[in-house]
């Protein structure tokens, strides 16, 4: 779960890191209020969950309240990679020395946090350590002990950061990589972290991500502090009318699980297919035998009737969509006649011939000859697993390109 | 001899009287598995098809009067770290953990225990390991007669992060007229137990493993990791890699994660077009249709 950079430094403040005194604003009156508050230049920044605001006119520099009242109405209008901004961040244009930078990522192969420092901030981190990987300190921190003080000081001090400086900017790297233990975080960014003239050091920009796994028991911060609405799902694009449609679907029974999302697909074979490794498989069986996706979509888990039949019926119901190809990597505990019955259903009930809409059928595994009865009774095409996945998935390409069945 | 499993394997399910759980525990028990206790906290006394329940793991090891050498942990995301740790700090050293959508940090709080105390974890978000005819941890492959019917032994060792995909990829092994030495569904999750560099060198000091196939998704290092391992040491197993989801390097799908929570292409080494050429690189060679494992794999038995 992505946050906004208003959330994320209030976060960071949280974690006792010194921030600025920045203003959130919904208006451009409220811009130019918060402008008044803070007196002098400031910065107006758009919050969107996308990056690269800064080049795209996202990000601007105010004299005055009245040209903070103005630079916030144009950026409340700018749209920044596809998504409208949520507010503006009214912030004191800081009087700066040098910039910094501070992270926490998960290593994955290591399986253990790791701590980023640069005495190289404001800029792209993977740029500094391509190109200057000296000014970059690394330092690993275990998943079971407390995390200490020196070992943000000794990967601070591996950049050649010494003086006051290795002192101020020890507890802001040691505070932010406790904060991204124990609120659940992916990643914790603070870039710039800015040494002020008056020698301070603050956060002026911050990227937290936290792990969507983790919200339930990070409710106290997401809905106490940060007042995020609990359905709030901060993907990277708004959910489409059949992706809603078929969490509504999975939500509405227990039973299995379905998911479904057609961001990014356009054609007009619909998939219903599974489970995880297997939707990954098909999906690209399909594409690279010339076939066109509608959606892409997973079965899992042992869905009841009414869920196979759901899903089913809102792939269908897709535009351009005039076929289905229901497929699945062999089946141990999702029951084939279930999901046989739930796909023939969806097609009645739509008032399609099964044998027509149903290119093929190719879900091999438990209950398997109880579904395939059923499926005969309707004209189905189907097979079990002496056909493989790739094959199961030519033979829909082919027959929604009206070539007919593909041949053995 | 096939790896990590033997006739003899004795091991615990922890959460035993769920509902997914008492099936995993009927399959085992029928596939021939040593299923020698179950651990659910407040049902001691009862029994699941048999095996008695326990309200601590080291009440079920002091039943069984010797050492437990592995446990199914099936108990919900919020309390599996607890249950790992449980039967780490009980003398236990295979875990395999079926549970879905632990928090990272648990995962590897449990993966760093493990690890100093000796123990290796399978998963999480997995269906365990089989070796075909000798025994099956967890619920891969299914009831015992379909695990029957995908899982013959033979020279093939398999590790996916797809549970599915284990039993699909094996099935074509048996079919083929291969079969399996051992299959492990690795899991699915951005940090796991054991990754495919990590299971190597048990493979490679297998006499029954002549071959590894790994089913591979974009997302992670695990690849880049195995790559690194085989140009590192001299092995003597030829390597078949199957990529899924190559359709998740498109424009639009950036940052979207499909199939499983570890599969989310964040940076460039994460596509599934960079670990398929990291891969060729070192040797593993990438096979472009699922239905071309069994022939590629017969390929390099016969040229070594």
């Amino acid at each position: 779960m992505r946050f906004f950079e208003y959330e994320s430094r209030r976060i960071v403040e949280l974690a006792g890191i010194p921030v600025t005194r920045y203003g959130f604003c919904r208006s451009a009156e409220e811009a130019r209020a918060a402008a008044e508050e803070i007196g002098g230049p400031v910065v107006i920044k758009s919050q969107v969950l996308s990056g690269g605001r800064m080049k795209a006119g996202g990000v601007k520099f105010a004299d005055s309240p009245g040209e903070a009242e103005a630079h916030a109405a144009e950026i409340l209008e700018l749209e920044i990679g596809g998504q409208m901004p949520r507010g503006v961040l009214v912030d004191p244009k800081a009087e700066i020395k040098q910039e910094y930078y501070a992270g926490v990522v998960w290593d994955g192969t290591r399986k253990q946090p790791l701590m980023l420092f640069s005495d190289m901030g404001g800029i792209d981190i993977e740029e500094v350590a391509d190109q200057h990987p000296e000014h970059v300190g690394r330092g690993h921190l275990s998943n079971l002990l407390p995390i200490s003080d020196f070992e943000a000081k000794q990967v601070i001090a591996a950049t050649g950061v010494s003086g006051s400086q290795l002192n101020r900017a020890t507890p802001v790297l040691a505070r932010l990589a406790r904060l991204f233990r124990e609120r659940d975080m992916t990643l914790a960014e603070i870039n710039p972290l800015a040494e002020l003239t008056d020698g301070s050091f603050v956060a002026l920009d911050a990227h937290m991500e936290m792990e969507n796994e983790a919200k339930p028991r990070q409710k106290g911060l997401l809905e106490g502090e940060l007042e995020i609405a609990p359905d709030e799902t901060r993907e990277p694009y708004e959910p489409s009318e059949f992706e809603r449609h078929v969490s509504a679907i999975d939500a509405a029974d227990h039973r299995g699980v379905i998911q479904g999302k057609d961001h990014g697909f356009e054609g007009n074979l619909g998939l219903v297919i599974g489970a995880g490794g297997g939707s990954l498989t098909l999906t690209d069986a399909v594409r690279s035998q010339g076939g066109r996706p509608a959606n892409y979509s997973e079965i899992g888990g042992n869905p009841s009737v009414a869920k196979s039949c759901g899903l089913a019926k809102e792939v269908l119901q897709k535009d351009g969509v005039s076929k289905i190809a229901v497929m699945m990597s062999i089946v141990s505990n999702t029951r084939v006649d279930i999901v046989a019955r739930g796909v023939i259903k969806a097609c009645l009930e739509l008032g399609r011939d099964p044998g027509e809409t149903i290119a093929i059928f190719r879900i091999p595994g438990a209950w398997e000859e109880e579904g395939f009865k059923i499926l005969e009774r309707y004209g189905v095409e189907y097979c079990d697993r002496s056909v493989s996945m790739w094959e199961a998935a030519g033979r829909a390409v082919a027959k929604i390109q009206g070539e007919g069945v593909a041949s053995q | 001899m096939a790896i990590l499993l033997t006739k003899d394997t004795t091991f615990i399910v922890q959460g035993i009287t769920g509902r997914e759980a008492v099936n995993l525990t009927r399959e085992c028990l029928d596939y021939g598995s040593r299923v020698v206790g179950g651990v659910t906290p407040g049902r001691k006394g009862r029994d699941v098809h048999g095996v008695p329940v326990f309200d601590t793991v080291g009440q079920a090891v002091e039943h069984h009067g010797a050492p437990v050498d592995g446990s199914v942990v099936t108990v919900p995301p919020a309390f599996t770290k607890d249950a790992v740790l449980e039967a780490i700090e009980n003398g236990v050293n295979l875990i395999v953990v079926v549970t879905e959508r632990i928090p990272r940090r648990d995962v590897a709080e449990m993966v760093e225990l493990a690890s100093i105390r000796g123990a290796r974890i399978i998963g999480p978000n997995c269906l365990g390991l089989i070796v075909p005819e000798v025994c099956k941890m967890g619920g891969i492959g299914g009831p015992a007669k379909d695990a029957a019917k995908a899982y013959a032994p033979g020279p093939v060792g398999v590790m996916s992060r797809s549970g599915g995909m284990t039993t699909e990829i094996s099935s074509s092994l048996t079919q083929a007229g291969l079969g399996v030495s051992t299959a492990i569904s690795i899991g699915g999750d951005a940090i796991i137990g054991s990754t495919y560099a990590e299971l190597m060198p048990h493979f490679e000091a297998d006499e029954q493993t002549r071959a590894i196939v790994i089913y591979t998704e974009p997302g992670g290092r695990m690849e880049a990791q195995l790559s690194e391992w085989v140009a590192e040491n001299d092995s003597r197993l030829p390597i078949i890699a199957f990529m899924a989801g190559k359709f998740m390097d498109d424009a639009e799908m950036q940052g979207m994660s499909f199939g499983h929570a570890g599969t989310i292409v964040e940076g460039k080494e994460d596509t599934a077009a960079e670990k398929i050429a990291r891969l060729e690189a070192a040797g593993i060679r990438v096979v472009e249709r699922i239905d071309e494992i069994p022939g590629a794999v017969k390929e390099r038995l016969e040229a070594g």
